[in-house]
C-alpha cells in the first residue's frame, strides 16, 4: 500500500490530505474537513480533475466589453487542460451573454461545456 | 534650408529653440527620442541653484546666476510651477570649519544675493529634522525648485507655437560643412534623411562630445556621471521645507534632500562615473550609497516611503565647465556641451545667450509675432468648486478622474495628448500631467491612460508604448499567440503523455 | 448638495454587502459611490474560481460572486453612481466627489461606510535596482489587461512574489500561451494559498523559488531579462547566487496595502500594522459615524470574510443612523 500526502484544492482552506492507495485504487482519504476533500483525494490519485477558467472574445457589447469570462461547467481531467485552453482560441460569441450561458459545448471532448461567468449586455 | 538646427530636445536645446523663436528664423529641433525631455533633463535634482557653488569666472557661475534670476519670471510666462524655497548647505561637526566661508565667498564673487551663514539654533527652527550633528549652514534665499519636465515641455511648446519645428525619433548620424548660396552651412545627416542649416546647436547632452568631435579638432570628452535618486511619497512631503545640501567635498555636492514642487521629497544623487551613455539603470550599490550618505545632514529620512527610485546621467566634460559657443575651427557650429549641474538652473540663460550669438551671426530680425506666453494644462484641482462645476459642464472629461493618486482627470490627459508637441506615450502623459507619478506608480491608471492614448491617437491599444521606440507595453492580443507550441502548456501535455505511457506500461505488465 | 443617510465609498464586495445589510436593517436613503464603470470592484477581473464556498455554499468565480451582490443591490433599489471618484471626505461626513455625468458634487452623509479596498505594492516600494523599461507590471494590472482588456502584457514571464494574485496570474498567462519561467519569493515560505501553489504552479511545472529575489532588471526599452539571487536570513542577496532569466515581462505580486488616503485625510486613526483604520467590533473608525469594512481595514484572504464583515458594518451604520433619527 502507498501513502500520498496532498493539499486539497477544493477551497481556500487547503486541507492536508493523507491518501492511502494501491496504485490507482484508493483505500482511504483522511484529513479532509468536507466530502469534497474525499472526492478530490480520490480523483487526484486516479484521475486528477480541474475546473478551468478563462475568457473568450465577445462582440456587440453595449459597454465596450471585449471579453466574456467563462469556466468549465464542471471538473475536466487535468490531462485535458491544454486541449481545453486551445479550444477557446478563435471562439467569438455575440452579446448579450448571461451567466450560465453555454459558450462551447463538450469542450475538448470532455463531455463538459464552457459556460459564461459574466453578464455582457 | 534652416537658419538653425538644434540637436537635442532637452532643456538646453528647447531653451535655445524658445529664445530663437523670438527671432525671425527658421528653426528645426532634431531629437532621437519620441519626445522632449527624455535624457539628462528628465532625471536630476529639479533644483534651481542659487549659484554659490560654481568657480567664479566660469561659465557655470555666469549662466547659473543669470538663469536663476530669470527663472521666476520665465515660470510665470510659461505657466509652470516654481517655488523659491531657499537652500541650506549644512556643515556638520566633522566637516572642516572653513568650508562654508569658502562657499560664501564664492557666492559673493558670483553675485548671488542674500547669502548668510546661520547658526545651529536658527537652522533647527527652519528645519526640525536637521541632524543633531549639524553645526551651521549657508542660507541661500534665492535657491529654488522647479519641475524639469514641465520647464522643458513648456519651452518646447512655446518655441513650437512661435514657429520652431520639431522632429522626433530622428537621430543625427553625421555633420558636414556645406556651401550654400547664403554662405557656409552644415549638412545634418540623420536616419530620416538630410537637413541643411546655416548654423547648428549641439545640445546633445551626454552625446555632445560625439557631435563636437565630428567638426572640431579641439576634442571634447564627456563622461556620463550617474546619479541615483529616491522619490518619497507626498505623505512625508513636509519632512523638509528647503533644499538641504551637504558640504561639497572632492566627491561632489553630496546627497541632497529637498522638497519638490509637487510636494514629494527627493533624496540624491550619487555620483558614479560610467562609460555607458545609456546607463540610466539604478544599481544596488547606488541605492545603498544613498541610504548610507543621505542621513549625514538630515536625520530619520523616511526612506520606507519611497515610491520610486531612478537614475540620471550628468554630462561631465573634462574641463569641468560648460562649453558654450563656436569652436574656432567650426564656424556656424555652436556647442552647448558639458551641461552638467547646474545645467537646469542655467538653461534659460544658456538658451538666451545662444539665441543672441546666432542672431548676431545671421543678423536675424525680431519675430514680430513672437508670443512669450504659454498656458499650461488646465488643472481642475487648482479651481474652486464652482469653477470646477462650470468646467465640467463645458467638458465632461474634466469630471472623470483617471489617476487617483494625483487626482488627474481625463480632460487633462486629452489636453496633454492634443496640445502642440503632445504626448504620444505613457511617459509622455506622465511627464505632462503627473498621471502615474503617484504612490501606486501607474498600477491603476496605466490601462486607462493607454486607452485614452489609443483613442486620441487613433491607434490600437496594443501599439501604445511606455516611452516610444521598442518600449511596447502590450506584446499581442489575447489568444493570438496561443498555440499547440505554447511552451507554458507543454508541461501539462508532457505530464499527460507520461501518465498515459505509465498506464500503458502498467497494462502491458498486467497482460504479461 | 445632496443628503443621504448612508453613503458607501466603493462598490466592490464590501461596499455592496454593507449597502444590502443597511437596507435590510431599515435604512432607505443609501448611495454607493463607485470609481469603476460597473459595480463589483476587483472581483470583475478575478475570473478564477474559489469564491463563495462559505458565503454562498457554492464555488463561484469572481464575476459570478459580484453578480450575486449586484442583483441584491438592484433588487433593493439601492442607488449608486459609477465612474465616480471621491476626492475628499470631511470629518463632518461631507463628501466631495466627481464624475462625468454629475460633475463635481457634494453629499452630506448621516453615516459613511468606507469600502475602498486595497492596492498593490509597487517596484518603487521594493527598491529593485536596474533599468525602468516597459514590461514591469503589478500582477493586478496584468490581470486587468488580460481579463478585461484582452491584451497580453508579456510572453516570457518571471513573477516576483508568491502572493495569490501572482500565482493566479502565472496560471492565467500560461493558459493564454505565455511561458512563466519562475516565481521568486524573497521569504522562505510562500504568502499564497497552498491550493494555488498546487493548481497554478505545480500543474504547469512552474518552479517556486523560495528565499529568492530580483536583483537586476535588464532592457532599456522593453524588459529583456532579470537576474534572480538567493537571499540570506536578513533578506539580503547572497553574492554568487545570481541566475539570469531571459524574459520580456516581470510581474510583481508582493503584497497588498489597504487604500486609506481618504481615511487618513479625514483624520481617522490608522493602525500602523494593518495600515487600515483602527475599528471597533462594529467596524466603526475613530470618527463617529464613519465605518469601514473589507480590505480597506486589513487585507483579507477570502472575499467571503469581506462580505461577512461588511454585513456587520452595514448593520452597525444603520443602527447609528437610527439612534440619531
Amino acid at each position: 500500500m502507498e501513502t500520498t500526502f496532498l493539499t486539497c484544492i477544493m477551497c481556500p482552506i487547503g486541507c492536508n490530505l493523507k491518501v492511502e492507495h494501491e496504485g490507482k485504487n484508493v483505500i482511504s482519504v483522511t484529513g479532509n474537513t468536507c466530502p469534497r476533500g474525499k472526492v478530490y483525494g480520490t480523483n487526484e490519485i486516479g484521475n486528477p480533475m480541474r475546473v478551468v477558467t478563462s475568457s473568450v472574445l465577445v462582440e456587440g457589447s453595449k459597454n465596450g466589453s471585449v471579453l466574456v469570462s467563462c469556466k468549465t461547467a464542471g471538473d475536466i481531467p487535468k490531462a485535458k487542460i491544454k486541449d481545453a485552453a486551445l479550444a477557446l482560441k478563435g471562439v467569438k460569441v455575440k452579446a448579450p451573454v448571461h451567466i450560465g450561458d453555454v459558450l462551447v459545448r463538450n469542450v475538448a471532448d470532455t463531455g463538459v461545456d464552457i459556460i459564461a461567468t459574466r453578464n455582457v449586455e | 534650408m534652416y537658419d538653425v538646427i538644434i540637436i537635442g530636445a532637452g532643456v538646453s536645446g528647447c531653451a535655445a529653440a524658445r529664445y530663437l523663436s523670438a527671432y525671425d528664423a527658421k528653426v528645426l529641433v532634431l531629437e532621437r527620442a519620441e519626445d522632449v525631455c527624455c535624457g539628462t533633463s528628465k532625471a536630476n535634482s529639479a533644483i534651481v541653484h542659487a549659484g554659490f557653488d560654481a568657480v567664479p569666472g566660469s561659465l557655470m557661475a555666469k549662466y547659473n546666476v543669470e538663469g536663476s534670476l530669470m527663472m521666476e519670471a520665465l515660470s510665470r510666462e510659461l505657466d509652470i510651477p516654481y517655488k523659491r524655497c531657499g537652500s541650506l548647505v549644512v556643515r556638520t561637526e566633522s566637516d572642516p570649519r572653513e568650508g562654508l566661508e569658502e562657499l560664501l565667498e564664492r557666492g559673493r564673487k558670483n553675485g548671488v544675493e542674500g547669502l548668510e551663514i546661520i547658526g545651529r539654533e536658527r537652522l533647527r527652527e527652519m528645519e526640525p529634522n536637521i541632524s543633531d550633528d549639524a553645526a551651521e549652514a549657508l542660507w541661500a534665499p534665492t535657491g529654488a525648485i522647479i519641475c524639469p519636465f514641465e520647464l522643458t515641455i513648456a519651452l518646447a511648446e512655446n518655441a513650437a507655437v512661435n514657429g520652431a519645428e520639431f522632429r522626433f525619433d530622428t537621430e543625427v548620424t553625421g555633420l558636414e560643412p556645406f556651401k550654400t548660396a547664403d554662405g557656409d552651412g552644415w549638412l545634418v545627416k540623420t536616419d530620416k534623411g538630410d537637413f541643411e542649416a546655416l548654423t547648428v546647436i549641439n545640445a546633445a547632452g551626454v552625446y555632445a562630445d560625439k557631435f563636437h568631435n565630428m567638426v572640431s579638432e579641439k576634442k571634447l570628452h564627456i563622461t556620463p556621471r550617474r546619479g541615483d535618486y529616491y522619490l518619497l511619497d507626498r505623505e512625508v512631503g513636509d519632512f523638509v521645507s528647503h533644499t538641504i545640501f551637504q558640504l561639497p567635498d572632492d566627491m561632489g555636492k553630496g546627497v541632497l534632500v529637498s522638497q519638490t514642487v509637487h510636494g514629494n521629497i527627493i533624496v540624491g544623487p550619487t555620483a558614479f562615473n560610467i562609460e555607458d551613455k545609456e546607463g540610466v539603470n539604478t544599481t544596488a550599490e547606488g541605492l545603498a550609497a544613498i541610504n548610507q550618505k543621505a542621513g549625514k545632514c538630515v536625520k530619520n529620512i523616511p526612506l520606507n516611503q519611497t515610491i520610486t527610485s531612478f537614475a540620471g546621467l550628468r554630462a561631465q566634460e573634462d574641463g569641468k565647465d560648460f562649453v558654450i559657443g563656436e569652436p574656432d575651427d567650426a564656424p556656424g557650429f555652436y556647442d552647448c556641451a558639458g551641461i552638467a549641474s547646474p545645467g537646469l538652473s542655467s538653461a534659460p540663460a544658456i538658451g538666451k545667450a545662444l539665441a543672441e550669438m546666432i542672431a548676431g551671426k545671421l543678423d536675424l530680425k525680431k519675430n514680430p509675432d513672437f508670443w512669450p506666453i504659454r498656458h499650461g494644462i488646465l488643472k481642475p484641482s487648482d479651481l474652486d468648486l464652482e469653477q470646477r462645476t462650470e468646467l465640467i459642464k463645458k467638458d465632461s472629461s474634466y469630471g472623470q478622474i483617471i489617476c487617483r493618486c494625483e487626482s488627474i482627470t481625463e480632460g487633462e490627459i486629452i489636453d496633454a495628448i492634443t496640445r502642440p508637441l503632445g504626448a504620444k506615450s505613457l511617459d509622455g502623459v506622465k511627464r505632462r500631467t503627473r498621471a502615474g507619478m503617484g504612490r501606486c506608480q501607474a498600477g491603476f491608471c496605466s490601462p486607462k491612460v493607454m486607452e485614452i492614448l489609443a483613442r486620441e491617437l487613433k491607434v490600437p491599444m496594443s501599439e501604445i508604448t511606455k516611452s516610444g521606440g521598442g518600449s511596447k507595453l502590450i506584446l499581442e492580443n489575447l489568444k493570438d499567440g496561443l498555440s499547440e507550441e505554447s511552451e507554458g502548456l507543454k508541461a501539462i501535455a508532457k505530464w499527460a503523455a507520461d501518465r498515459e505511457k505509465a498506464e500503458a506500461a502498467g497494462k502491458e505488465a498486467e497482460n504479461a | 448638495m445632496l443628503n443621504y443617510d448612508l453613503v458607501i465609498i466603493g462598490g466592490g464586495p464590501a461596499g455592496m454587502a454593507a449597502a444590502v445589510s443597511a437596507k435590510d436593517s431599515g435604512i432607505d436613503s443609501i448611495l454607493i459611490l463607485e470609481r469603476d464603470d460597473k459595480l463589483g470592484g476587483i472581483l470583475n477581473q478575478c475570473i478564477h474560481n474559489g469564491f463563495g464556498l462559505h458565503h454562498f455554499k457554492e464555488e463561484l468565480t469572481g464575476p459570478e460572486y459580484a453578480q450575486r451582490y449586484i442583483d441584491m443591490v438592484k433588487e433593493r433599489g439601492i442607488e449608486y453612481r459609477l465612474d465616480c471618484m471621491v476626492l475628499e471626505i470631511s470629518p463632518e461626513r461631507l463628501i466631495t466627489a466627481t464624475n462625468k455625468k454629475d460633475g463635481i458634487f457634494q453629499v452630506q452623509a448621516g453615516a459613511i461606510v468606507l469600502a475602498m479596498g486595497c492596492r498593490e505594492r509597487t517596484r518603487g516600494s521594493l527598491n529593485i535596482p536596474g533599468y525602468r523599461p516597459a514590461g514591469i507590471y503589478t500582477a493586478g494590472t496584468a490581470q486587468k489587461l488580460v481579463n478585461i482588456d484582452g491584451l497580453m502584457p508579456g510572453k516570457r514571464i518571471v513573477v516576483l512574489g508568491s502572493g495569490d494574485v501572482g500565482l493566479i496570474m502565472a496560471r492565467r498567462m500560461t493558459l493564454e500561451g505565455a511561458e512563466v519561467l519562475a516565481v521568486a519569493e524573497i521569504m522562505p515560505k510562500s504568502g499564497g494559498l497552498q491550493r494555488n501553489i498546487v493548481q497554478c504552479l505545480n500543474d504547469f511545472g512552474i518552479p517556486l523559488l523560495l528565499s529568492t529575489t530580483v536583483v537586476d532588471i535588464q532592457g532599456k526599452e522593453r524588459v529583456e531579462g532579470v537576474t534572480l539571487a538567493k537571499v540570506d536570513e536578513k533578506l539580503k542577496p547572497i553574492p554568487g547566487t545570481e541566475t539570469h532569466y531571459d524574459c520580456d515581462c516581470l510581474l510583481l505580486s508582493t503584497g497588498l496595502i489597504p487604500e486609506n488616503e481618504l481615511t487618513r485625510n479625514m483624520g481617522a486613526e490608522i493602525d500602523r500594522k494593518t495600515r487600515g483604520p483602527v475599528v471597533t467590533k462594529e467596524f466603526e473608525t475613530t470618527i463617529p459615524g464613519v465605518f469601514a469594512a473589507g480590505n480597506v481595514v486589513s487585507v483579507h484572504g477570502l472575499v467571503d470574510d469581506v462580505s461577512k464583515e461588511a454585513l456587520i458594518a452595514g448593520k452597525a451604520a444603520a443602527e447609528y443612523i437610527k439612534a440619531r433619527a
